[in-house]
């Protein structure tokens, strides 16, 4: 079974009852309503930076000479900004499938680290939690680790808000390509300034700060080794390096000679 | 023109490999549930993953300027910590005053 629901930063993710398979429908109508605005609501700050880099893109793809209906096709199978960016350049000049299998595997791979926290265990239906994986892009994953108190409609609702964002974005700058360019310069800076917000609410205490100078000790490394894949070595690093900690800080009474 | 069917392609390909990358960690993990380590990650991972995330993204605006887009982002960003926390953490309004602070300064600098 698909579950996972370790969050343990976040108890309130596991509402109502574990036990019951149908929690989330049992939610009353009003409460369900409440929740999914409140989804909605977590969709604003990190909209604000997918729609203009998804308009972005819908220039890109409209500049590169591809049929247009390839920008929504793009964002509804593949659904991962930074990769559907670089697939428009590559689709453009005739790249051979292995080297798109490949640059896929290395852009998206940092996705594989997203299921240790993200909240998939409020989720019961099959169908929905199907949906909940594929949008597990880079925004949904960061809201939710900065955030407690999950439930499905509220983190469905935020999840669809974020693909309406990405695919409207991209029709919106097919559009736009038609249009005089009176292009705003500098609006993909709200993409980093979300991820700094989040990650100051990530580092609430001083418990926080170990992985946070790790992080940034393992993203410093891998710009030197690897500069051309600094973030998924990165991440890899980044995850090593906690692995370690966990080994070098595990409570050892079992073993008191160790 | 690239065919239609290349295109299709393409797309088969980028959506098996993310889905599978996005679905198997936590079919891989459902055994783990219990387990310290992976309850401790899921504690530790996020301020490192996101701190990694604002780098990266800064490092992709950065590519695109020159030494004085680099403090223009340098000034983003510390707008946009400041008010994220003498303003009450509330998230649109930093990433809105820290993005102003930068559209500002590259388009009117």
């Amino acid at each position: 079974m698909l579950v996972l629901s370790s969050n343990s930063r976040n108890p309130v993710a596991r509402l109502p009852c574990e036990n019951c398979p149908e929690s989330d429908t049992t939610l009353e109508p009003v409460t369900r309503r409440a929740e999914i605005a409140a989804g909605v609501r977590a969709s604003f700050a990190a909209g604000l930076g997918m729609y203009p880099i998804g308009i972005a893109f819908g220039l890109l793809v409209a500049q590169s000479g591809l049929p247009l209906w390839v920008a929504p096709a793009l964002s509804l199978t593949v659904f991962a900004g930074s990769l559907e960016l670089l697939l428009v350049g590559m689709m453009a000049a005739g790249t051979p499938l292995a080297a798109i299998a490949l640059t896929t595997l290395l852009v998206n791979g940092r996705h594989a680290f997203y299921a240790f926290s993200f909240p998939l265990g409020v989720i019961r239906g099959r169908i929905a939690r199907t949906y909940s994986i594929y949008a597990l892009i880079d925004e949904a994953y960061a809201i939710t680790a900065s955030r407690a108190g999950w439930s499905a409609p509220r983190l469905l609702a935020m999840q669809v808000a974020f693909q309406c964002y990405w695919v409207g974005g991209g029709l919106t700058g097919l559009l736009v390509s038609t249009l005089l360019p009176g292009v705003i310069h500098g609006l993909e800076f709200s993409l980093s300034a979300l991820f700094v917000t989040l990650t100051l609410d990530a580092v609430r205490t001083r418990a926080g700060l170990p992985s946070l100078l790790l992080g940034g000790l393992s993203f410093s490394v891998a710009l030197v080794v690897a500069p051309g894949q600094a973030l998924f070595v990165g991440l890899g690093g980044s995850v090593a390096l906690l692995l370690a900690r966990h080994v070098l800080t595990r409570p050892r009474e079992e073993q008191p000679d160790a | 023109m690239p065919e239609t069917s290349y295109l299709l392609a393409v797309m088969a390909i980028g959506f098996v490999i993310t889905f599978a990358l996005r679905a198997l960690p936590f079919a891989a993990l459902a055994p783990l549930r219990r387990s310290a380590l992976v309850a401790r990650l899921a504690v530790w991972m996020p301020a490192g993953v996101l701190a990694i995330l604002a780098a990266s993204t800064l490092r992709n605006t950065l590519g695109q300027t020159d030494g004085r887009g680099v403090a223009f982002a340098l000034a983003g960003v510390a707008v946009t910590a400041g008010v994220h926390l003498l303003g009450g953490r509330r998230t649109l309004l930093s990433v809105v005053l820290g993005t102003s602070t930068y559209v500002a300064l590259v388009s009117f600098l």
